[in-house]
């Protein structure tokens, strides 16, 4: 069978671009497929890119990518229903090169990336489902896709295919493709005057603002978010779909909950719904991913869970774009040796284990669990904002309790355990030391 | 109630409307109406985003595929197994997502 690329790479998300970029410029012919009409035209963050591998790849995307804001104040706060307290960070240092993280429309953003890989030399398709793979003795082939005559014969296919990735099941990478590790996000984004958003989030310039919340979410195992683009706010929540499921609730309407919080409600007032979407997220971390590759084949960032969701961190975007370039790496390894790229699998598997991707991944692999517990989900943000009423409460002519005196009541009031209390704290320790 | 009473929420046909789909002439989602009539729990149709799923007096469930998010929940949420059969849509279809 003769190869109508040496590799194609399916989804031009951030893995699948970066991998075509890194792959094209190594002189590996490359077709980039992607299903929607343009790249980007199916995706939803939760708002941050963290764009320190673009700094190598790409060294002038400061100057070429499409940005909305530069992050420089991130909040994580916590809420009840009727309180919240914030620990709100604010480093101006963030908003001047290189930039910490920077908000952009996924549209435009995941576009641009594969703008840079077609420069490159790589062949984008769009409008083109990949719908199977093809193998030969246990070895992947090729893929199918849904054009006319659309099957594509290559020596190498990158699957970049996202969150639901039917090729890396097909391929029978994924032992443990459940929902138990999955999210809902649900999206809207609010158009508002750039002079009132900037006057609301204290920001002047480009400088943007992201907010995650914890306790937002009443019984569903979830989070919040709000961030900042130029001329609108996007405000999510994510939620766990088991607990979603079992509430009976609707998300949007635990999302309207969530934006009617007093400390929520007046950031989005008046602003006006532009797009409202909604995606899965792999929140499982690295217990939940799979196999990383067989012959022939390699899977990048969404369809490899390759997500961050621990509660203080959540980032994504970062993890695809670093496996992808590692993926194109792995290929040249492999391009030298007698098998050629059905080896890349292997290369593959061993240089991601030496990146941040898996580092992060695996250092962090208990931190799912205990962000969705229920003491950090239920408990710690009533207890949290009790104890800040309770301290700032000037109850004259009482003397002030101490401290302790002071979370040990709270503790009593809500039928918090010692025990509970000390168990979660360690659990927390042990995840982020 | 101390909720922020300034709060106005869009009906559900207004916040469909913010989105953009080029519907494909072919479902990708298909359901087992007589699995659903044996489903206890009929998750899909409070979970779907776009809640494309309704519930039928029947038990049965009625769906359609032209406005969906293509996220998946409903089929991983499905309680009888192989009652919802969930693709991608045809190439080029489906939603159009631009500020993602």
């Amino acid at each position: 069978m003769t190869s109508d690329f040496e590799v194609v790479v399916v989804g031009a998300g951030p893995a699948g671009s970066i991998a075509a970029l890194q792959l094209a410029r190594a002189g590996f012919s490359t077709c980039l497929v992607e299903r929607g009409p343009f790249p980007g035209s199916k995706n939803v963050y939760g708002g941050v890119i963290y764009p320190r591998v673009l700094d190598d790849l790409l060294p002038a995307w400061r100057d070429d990518a499409p940005i909305q804001r530069v992050v420089t104040r991130r909040s994580t706060m916590l809420l009840t229903e009727t309180q919240s307290v914030s620990l709100d960070v604010r480093v101006q240092a963030w908003g001047a090169p290189p930039y910490n993280g920077v908000t952009a429309f996924r549209g435009e953003f995941d576009q641009w990336l594969a703008d840079e890989a077609v420069a490159a030399g790589a062949t984008l398709v769009t409008s083109t489902t990949a719908t199977g793979l093809q193998l030969d003795a246990g070895r992947v082939v090729g893929v199918s896709t849904d054009r006319p005559d659309g099957d594509l014969a290559c020596a190498l296919v990158v699957a970049c295919d996202g969150v639901n990735s039917f090729l890396a099941r097909e391929a029978g990478l994924y032992p443990s493709f459940s929902r138990h590790h999955m999210t809902l996000g649900v999206k809207e984004v609010l158009a508002l005057d750039r002079r009132e958003l900037e006057s609301r989030f204290n920001l002047t310039g480009r400088e943007g603002c992201d907010i995650e919340m914890l306790g937002a979410t009443g019984e569903i195992t979830g989070g919040g978010f709000l961030y900042t683009n130029l001329e609108s706010l996007a405000v999510g929540c994510v939620l766990k779909l088991d607990d979603l499921a079992a509430s009976k609730r609707r998300p949007e309407e635990v999302l309207a909950e969530l934006k009617s919080h007093p400390s929520i409600a007046p950031l989005v007032a008046g602003a006006e719904l532009v797009e409202y979407a909604a995606h899965l997220i792999p929140e499982g971390g690295y217990d939940a991913m799979p196999t990383l590759g067989k012959p022939g084949m390699v899977v990048a960032g969404d369809a490899a869970s390759m997500t961050l969701a621990a509660g203080v961190w959540l980032e994504g975007v970062n993890y695809a774009m670093a496996a992808g370039a590692t993926a194109a790496a792995a290929a040249v390894l492999a391009r030298a040796e007698p098998g050629g790229l059905a080896g890349t699998h292997r290369h593959y598997t061993r240089l991601l284990k030496a990146t941040f991707v898996q580092q992060d991944h695996k250092r962090l692999r208990r931190a799912p669990a205990v962000v969705f517990s229920d003491f950090v989900q239920r408990v710690q943000p009533g207890l949290v904002c009790d104890v800040a009423e309770s301290f700032f409460t000037v109850a004259n002519p009482e003397a002030k309790p101490g401290l302790l005196r002071t979370i040990r009541r709270v503790m009593r009031a809500r039928g918090i355990t010692v025990f509970a209390a000390l168990r979660s704290a360690v659990a927390t320790m042990r995840v982020f030391r | 109630m101390t909720r922020h009473e300034a709060f106005d929420e869009l009906d559900f046909e207004d916040r469909m409307a913010t989105a953009t789909f080029d519907v494909a002439p072919d479902a990708h989602i298909v359901v087992d109406g007589d699995a659903c009539e044996g489903c206890t729990t009929k998750a899909c149709v409070t979970v779907c985003p776009a809640s494309l799923f309704v519930e039928l007096s029947s038990g049965g469930v009625l769906f359609n595929y032209e406005q969906c998010f293509e996220c998946g929940s409903c089929y991983l949420v499905c309680n009888e197994a192989g009652a919802i059969s969930w693709r991608y849509p045809e190439g080029g279809k489906g939603v159009i997502i631009r500020r993602g």
